[in-house]
């Protein structure tokens, strides 16, 4: 039986606006064990980023702030954490891979610097021991030649280069929980193979906890143990990977999958959810995804927003018709 | 503002702040603008008026000052607070005009050269360049000099020069919009050099332009102030405030009140034009929006 | 016999590399190497490749925004070297325009979407406001939003909305082959497909021609007749869309389809293998002998190290490989 090494307990982040107040992450809980890959899949604007910097509390301030939850990594409340405490966990228990890795990294300092940056800032190690440390990251993402590439600078490396040497960063002071932002989306896919690869054995080595945000069911399909799915600051479902492919239940993800073109077979038509997702300003009353459900809706669904309900093995589902 | 919840205590301070930093500057410079406009309404003696009896006079509110002239006099008795209110003409229609005419020449060069590139943008470019390496005084002397001093010397010498540093901004500017997508979808659609730069790089440099505009205020004033000081602008007669500081430059220790409030005029017009640049490139600036 | 609207013979585009301070060339980036493709009327042809493969230059060379450095684009038969100026910009340019990938940057800020959607007729034809004005009404309609949304800005729209308002924009004059870069890929996953729906009801409206550039599998097969892989500036494998998907034959294009599907981990326990190249793309600047992909191929042998393969016809498909040869 893994260990939990996160669990998120409605967690509420807000954006105070001159127009409104916009609850980009409203009630949001999940858990992730160690050795776990957990998928929050949604698209732009449902909270799926926001959730992963309110863990770190690394949001825009003043115009953000987390306005209720638990935030428990191993038991200590990082919402509770002073600014000074909350600094020590952050890039040590947990680390953030963002999406472009042209922007990770710092374009005038050499890799190796970069790297043993974060080594010093939260390893107490004798200067001799640093070099070390940033070559065994180095190796742990399979950088071909680390010794070479100490000295180079990002602007000689290629993209898929770079997040390596991002995701060496972020494993440097060997963290429990990683939290991964669209790192492939700019990736070729050949080498989004590569990368995803690379973490899954990485996982298997170091036995760390992984969030991984994407929109790309096909990542999460390879990547992922457990999906959660987001929509306008809210998880409507959340299953294991083989469970909300095979049969999801709520109907914004059957949908969503239903849009994605397959490859293995020729689609004559494309499902496709009419209308977009709710301004956050001024979300309709009851379920937020009434307004493009194609199902026969009930009419709580248009009073009251639905509760997660457990469905199954560690399956639960946020629809007035599953409940 | 939000309704039901709470608004976040320093969004708001940050969101005062804001308008406080336009208001003022924009209250400053608009009644310096009225007070040149109405000037000869205002004022309550003529800038040119003598009165040998009344010469020297403190101002109003220090010991041997009078009421009739509220900011003192001068050497030969003229007011110093008319001359101020008559000054305001100068110096803003000369920098207003300069920073027009600039503006206009150093956009349409800079675009030109941004746009074009090629050979086009190395010809302009050096001579931008040759242009901000001269300085803008001694060009302005040489002018004053060779031309006489009077007010179409002045806009003539601050003018000849100074379209150099909006030209190379905006050329700046043109080079990175030139790589933007819909750039190249005019092209697609068949759209001439020309049309392009006027209809799609011009409208999208507006805004670095009129923050660089507003910046220049100040600086053209000091300029301005600083030919009139140096005797190669503005004939004495007409009050200008740089001719004012001049005119009182050996007497501050007797009086002080010659050079100050004009001094003062100065630095307040160009002030707020740096503040009002700087909140207008705040207010445009993309990061410091909120959703 | 295919009607061929638009045809790429042998095309090819090398950026000169320069150096020092009298830029003399010391190099080439072979960006596009001896591309040739068909596109038919009413169908679409697709160009699918990762970063660097050169299908964004080809494409570029089609719109004319770059000029090839060898070889023909014929369209309706005739070669665009022999087109004067002015017949291109009436014959050709009006009849070929674009879509393009980025919805928020593809689009003038500061204009309006009528004029944004109305600007190819200003340009090209001498219609009246009114004529015009009726159009984009027309427009905008087709593409599914409604005309008084003319008179909003860009940034008032999201990025579906967007690209819906660059398609009406690519239809204002009529033309013959529109090319999409990545239409689908910087929006939403639910919106792509409303998108992509739009694009096949206008195909079969208008019997327009499309060549969409793109790197994602999935989009390429459910819009696609026919396919052009592309690896470092060659075609390495050309056929009809299905039989392509069904019996990939070159090595790069089994390693791509295998990197987007989506493999369930109990999939992959029975046996569904994943295949995962080594390396990355070589830079076009230098591109290996022999066979281009060989660096990277888990079936090459010393002939693809030393020989270039050409593209041959095998079935219904066209590729470039050696272990096709006998």
């Amino acid at each position: 039986m893994s260990e939990t090494v996160l669990h998120v307990e409605d967690l509420r982040t807000s954006f105070f606006t001159r127009k409104g107040v916009v609850k980009a992450v409203d009630g949001v809980s999940f858990h992730v064990d160690e050795g776990e890959t957990l998928g929050i899949v949604g698209e732009s604007g449902c909270g799926k980023t926001v959730t992963g910097l309110s863990i770190l509390r690394l949001l825009p301030e003043p115009a953000a702030r987390i306005v209720g939850g638990r935030v428990l990594l191993e038991g200590t409340d990082l919402l509770k954490l002073d600014k000074r405490k909350m600094r020590a966990y952050r890039g040590k228990a947990v680390s953030m891979i963002l999406q472009d890795p042209m922007t990770s990294l710092n374009p005038v300092y050499s890799i190796g610097n970069q790297i043993a940056e974060a080594v010093r800032l939260h390893r107490n190690l004798p200067e001799s021991m640093v070099r070390h440390e940033v070559i065994s990251a180095l190796k742990l993402v399979k950088i071909p030649s680390p010794e070479m590439i100490l000295q180079q600078h990002p602007f000689q490396l290629s993209g898929g280069m770079r997040q390596r040497v991002v995701g060496a960063i972020a494993m440097s002071c060997h963290p429990r929980l990683l939290i991964a932002d669209e790192p492939t989306t700019a990736l070729d896919a050949t080498i989004q193979a590569q990368y995803i690869a690379l973490f899954k054995e990485i996982q298997q080595q170091t036995n760390v906890a992984i969030i991984f945000i994407t929109h790309d069911f096909g990542v999460v399909a390879t990547m992922c143990h457990r999906v959660g799915v987001m929509y306008a600051g809210k998880i409507v479902e959340t299953a294991s990977t083989r469970d909300i492919f095979k049969s999801p239940r709520h109907p914004y993800t059957a949908a969503l999958i239903d849009s994605v073109p397959r490859l293995d077979r020729k689609d004559e038509r494309l499902y496709s959810i009419e209308g977009q997702p709710p301004s956050m300003m001024n979300l309709p009353r009851g379920c937020r995804f009434r307004p493009r459900c194609t199902d026969t809706c009930l009419p709580v669904c248009s009073e009251q927003e639905p509760p997660e309900v457990q469905i199954g093995d560690s399956h639960s589902v946020a629809c007035w018709k599953v409940a | 503002m939000a309704r039901g919840e709470r608004d976040n205590g320093s969004a708001r301070r940050a969101r005062i702040m804001m308008q406080v930093t336009f208001i003022v500057p924009v209250v400053i410079l608009a009644l310096f603008v009225l007070t040149a406009i109405f000037a000869p309404v205002i004022a309550p003696h003529l800038p040119t008026k003598t009165s040998m009896p009344h010469r020297l006079l403190p101002p109003f509110f220090v010991e041997g000052g009078s009421t009739a002239y509220l900011l003192g006099t001068d050497l030969v008795g003229r007011d110093i607070l008319s001359r101020v209110l008559y000054g305001a003409r100068i110096s803003l229609s000369v920098s207003l005009l300069v920073i027009f005419i600039t503006g206009a020449v150093g956009t349409i060069v800079g675009i030109i050269a941004g746009y074009m590139g090629g050979t086009t943008d190395t010809i302009i470019m050096r001579t931008t360049d040759a242009s901000l390496a001269i300085p803008q005084i001694l060009i302005a002397l040489l002018l004053a000099v060779t031309l006489g001093p009077s007010f179409k010397t002045i806009v003539l010498a601050l003018s000849i020069l100074g379209w150099a540093p909006y030209a190379r901004l905006i050329r700046g500017e043109a080079l990175r919009l030139r790589e933007a997508d819909f750039v190249a979808q005019a092209r697609i659609i068949g759209s001439s050099s020309l049309r392009t730069m006027i209809v799609h790089i011009f409208p999208n440099v507006v805004n670095p332009l009129i923050v660089i505009a507003t910046m220049m205020v100040g600086l053209v004033i000091l300029m301005e102030a600083a030919l009139s000081y140096l005797g190669a602008g503005i004939p004495p007669t007409t009050p200008s405030w740089g001719g004012m500081v001049s005119d009182g430059r050996n007497l501050i220790d007797r009086a002080w009140w010659i050079s100050f409030f004009p001094g003062l005029a100065i630095g307040l017009v160009v002030l707020s034009g740096n503040f009002l640049g700087d909140w207008i490139r705040d207010k445009l600036d993309p990061r410091l929006r909120q959703l | 016999m295919a009607d061929i609207l638009l045809e790429g013979r042998n095309l090819t585009k090398h950026y000169p590399v320069t150096k020092g301070l009298l830029q003399h060339t010391v190099g080439w980036v072979r960006a596009v190497d001896g591309v040739s493709f068909a596109v038919e009327r009413g169908k679409t042809l697709s160009l699918v490749g990762e970063s660097g493969a050169g299908k964004t230059t080809t494409a570029k060379a089609v719109l004319l925004l770059e000029k090839p450095t060898s070889g023909s684009i014929l369209f309706n038969g005739k070669d665009l070297n022999e087109f004067s100026p002015s017949q291109l910009k009436t014959e050709y340019r009006a009849r070929v325009q674009a879509v393009q990938q980025n919805p928020w940057s593809s689009m003038n800020p500061r204009m309006r979407v009528r004029d944004i959607v109305a600007e190819p007729l200003v340009v090209n034809t001498k219609q009246s406001r009114k004529e015009t004005r009726a159009r984009v009404s027309e427009l905008l309609e087709q593409v599914g939003l409604r005309p008084d949304h003319g008179g909003l800005y860009p940034h008032e729209f999201s990025g579906g909305q967007r690209q819906r308002i660059a398609v009406a924009r690519a239809l204002a004059l009529n033309p013959s082959l529109v090319v999409l870069d990545e239409p689908v890929s910087a929006l939403d996953v639910s919106i792509r497909a409303q998108i992509m729906n739009l694009l096949k009801d206008l195909q079969a409206q208008h019997n327009l021609s499309y060549m969409v550039i793109a790197h994602n599998l999935a989009t390429v097969r459910y819009m696609s007749h026919t396919v052009a892989i592309m690896y470092l500036g060659q075609i390495v494998e050309y056929g009809e869309a299905e039989p392509l998907f069904e019996k990939p034959l070159h090595p790069y294009t089994r390693a791509l389809i295998s990197a987007s599907l989506l493999t369930l981990p109990e999939d992959e326990a029975e046996g569904a293998q994943q295949i995962v190249l080594s390396g990355e793309m070589p830079s076009p600047l230098n591109p290996p002998p022999g066979c281009r992909f060989h660096t990277r191929c888990t079936e090459s042998s010393s002939t693809c190290a030393e020989v270039a393969p050409e593209l041959r016809p095998l079935g219904k498909q066209m590729v470039r490989c050696h272990h096709y040869d006998d």
